[in-house]
């Protein structure tokens, strides 16, 4: 039971990241209708400037932290400006290819500069487990779903009530009725960029010091899929809820898989044989928009 | 002889949806093949080798095509059907049946794996495909990878060179030609579904699901005979690629493979099947002609080599979203200005 209890809780710690890169690109996909292959590669570019700030230029956490976020606003705006606002009004398969492009770049920028191995974060919080319910839980797991609950309530502040974040709700319900409302609907494309960039970012430096970095961080991207589907992609709360249930479940398939039946690395799978049901099920998801079709 | 047509004049149906407009067109294909099958004798092994990899490569893009360009299912799992069929040649192969059967087993395998990947396609369009053929992806990988008493596992899958009727396909130059006609048939396939009843169905579909519906097109069953043809050709590039090898392990068939085949369409041109040939010849010589320009700035920038790797994945990435924004149509509409140019040249006006 404790075993079980233990995949739980490390289920809801990588879930509350996957839910903050989810909500990235729910973010993104709301309010610009382009299903993002390259938000692991944010995430991981976020990771590594940090990295690189706070250990090979020596600066403290709290400003590389800052100027991480700085950077990556200035490279979503580069990529909404240069990448993907050519491509408004292309088929899908183009826009996804697009993001697919960036990712590559972006992995080989990262390879081409830091190397392929792990690069350790310096541990900037305490090392001595909490303890929960009689299980040892160490500070950055709590720090990790604590920062992630805290981005989930102010970005659905933000949506509810700031104007921008109204805004940018208009104009994923409907861009034309938005536009002759006086919204700038390009700079509401730019700025879910940056959103989703930040977040990521953010999600990449917790991770960081959770695991250390490497090349592969990309991967997270692909883990949010399940997540989103099953929330419902255009739900913010369903990139919460999402995130946290694959990462439980995914935890606890792995788990069971080794204990009964003795499966390595199932994990990588069980969230996109999940993903599979839940398309045949209920494709929309949780708390998505349903589209429906009349001829 | 009518060398050079300056414009089309039909008097049946029959003639203009021949599969060649002149005896110009015919004349031209005729010298490529000629060419392509001197080519063997003319270059080293290293070369050829890397036209068997281009033709491979011309089968998985062309079958992709079939789905992705002119059905309109966009998958991202075409590298996992193409490594079913490798593996399901090779094991077939390996269990003692002569190579024509194994090759065709294999395609039929991963035509009735990449069947039942489709059938989420009845209820899923654009986007929501794309995301469970990844899942497909996926799946069938950690399957590759983990089914070791079938396909070796990580450690991977020894496969003998292809014999028919007792001859030896054991040298680069010798492969080329089994590929060469492989790919020719696989080609010729695809360009005559285009013409038929079904690749009419096929089009309708990708242009207006429901128009097509309207007018009597079976989705479903359309839909699932795209998904099943484009996953059998696929697995017969798969079967060839593991003959060829002699080696397959689970990596050459992730998802960086689908990503390249779908790169192979799009810089291409989508729905054109000699659009797909460009693009595979294309994306497969990119990363040679890096390694090409690295060992000769190599005396000027010795640090190169170091970061390769990731420098082609970074050119691969580059050259895809350049192409998506300056050329979406791809080579296949740059082919066709070219041709036109030439048509009427020096009395262009």
């Amino acid at each position: 039971m404790e075993y079980y209890l233990q995949l739980i809780i490390n289920g809801l710690v990588v879930g509350s990241i996957y839910s903050l890169v989810a909500l990235g690109f729910v973010i993104i996909f709301k309010a610009t209708k382009v299903v993002n292959f390259a938000q692991g590669e944010l995430v991981m570019v976020g990771a590594y400037v940090c990295f690189a700030l706070t250990v090979q230029f020596q600066l403290p956490f709290l400003a590389s932290f800052l100027l991480t976020l700085a950077f990556s606003i200035v490279l979503a705006t580069a990529v909404e400006r240069l990448i993907l606002r050519p491509l408004i009004g292309e088929p899908i398969i183009s826009v996804v290819m697009v993001t697919i492009g960036l990712s590559s770049m972006l992995k080989s920028f990262v390879q081409m500069v830091w190397g392929t191995q792990i690069q350790v974060f310096p541990a900037i919080l305490p090392q001595e487990p909490y303890m929960l319910l009689g299980l040892p839980i160490a500070p950055v797991y709590v720090a990790a779903f604590g920062l992630s609950a805290l981005l989930f309530g102010v970005f659905s502040l933000f949506f509810k009530f700031s104007s921008l974040g109204i805004a940018m709700r208009a104009t994923a319900f409907d861009q034309q009725a938005a536009q002759s409302m006086g919204i700038g609907i390009k700079s509401i494309f730019a700025l879910s960029w940056c959103i989703a960039a930040v977040v990521s970012s953010i999600g990449g430096i917790i991770l960081g010091n959770i695991n250390g970095i490497n090349a592969q961080l990309g991967h997270l991207g692909l883990k949010v899929f399940p997540a989103v589907i099953l929330g419902g992609l255009d739900s913010l709360l369903g990139a919460a809820l999402g995130g946290l249930i694959i990462g439980v479940l995914e935890n606890i398939c792995e788990g069971a898989a080794k204990d009964l039946l003795g499966l390595g690395g199932f994990k990588e799978v069980a969230s996109f044989l999940i993903l599979v049901v839940i398309l045949m099920v209920k494709p929309y998801g949780l708390f998505g928009t349903k589209e429906i079709e009349r001829v | 002889m009518s060398m050079h047509k300056c414009g089309l004049f039909y008097t049946t149906y029959a003639a203009e949806d021949g599969l060649f407009r002149s005896r110009f067109q015919k004349l031209c294909l005729g010298l490529f093949l000629a060419v392509l099958l001197a080519v063997p004798q003319l270059v080293d092994s290293y070369a050829v080798s890397i036209l068997n990899l281009i033709l491979i490569a011309v089968i998985g893009a062309v079958s992709l095509n079939l789905l992705t360009g002119m059905c309109g299912q966009m998958s991202l799992g075409h590298g996992a059907f193409v490594g079913v069929g490798a593996y399901g040649a090779a094991i077939l192969s390996n269990a003692g049946a002569p190579f024509v059967a194994a090759l065709l087993g294999g395609g039929a395998i991963s035509a009735m794996v990449g069947m039942v990947f489709g059938i989420p396609s009845l209820r899923l369009k654009g986007i929501y495909l794309a995301i469970s053929t990844l899942a497909a992806q996926l799946i069938l990988e950690y399957v590759f990878l983990h089914a070791s008493s079938l396909t070796g596992g990580a450690n991977g899958l020894p496969v003998d060179p292809p014999q028919i009727l007792g001859f030896a396909f054991d040298t680069d130059a010798r492969i080329f030609y089994l590929i060469l006609a492989v790919t020719a048939l696989c080609v010729l396939a695809v360009t005559n579904v285009s013409r038929t009843r079904h690749g009419r169905a096929f089009v309708a579909i990708r242009d207006y699901h429901q128009s097509a519906e309207n007018v009597g097109v079976n989705l479903f069953a359309y839909k699932l005979q795209a998904f099943g043809l484009s996953s059998f050709l696929a697995g017969v590039a798969g079967g060839l690629w593991s003959h060829y090898t002699m080696y397959i392990t689970p990596e050459q068939f992730s998802m960086g493979l689908s990503i390249s085949y779908l790169a192979m369409i799009i810089i291409g041109g989508m729905g054109s099947v000699i659009g797909s040939i460009f693009g595979a010849v294309f994306i497969t010589l990119l990363p040679e002609m890096l390694n090409l320009l690295v060992s000769s700035l190599g005396g000027i920038a010795p640090d190169l080599s170091a970061v390769i790797v990731p420098m082609k994945e970074g050119v691969f990435g580059l050259m895809l979203v350049l192409f998506l924004i300056f050329e979406p149509e791809g080579l296949a509409r740059k082919w066709r200005l070219t041709k036109a140019y030439w048509k009427l040249y020096p009395f262009a006006y």
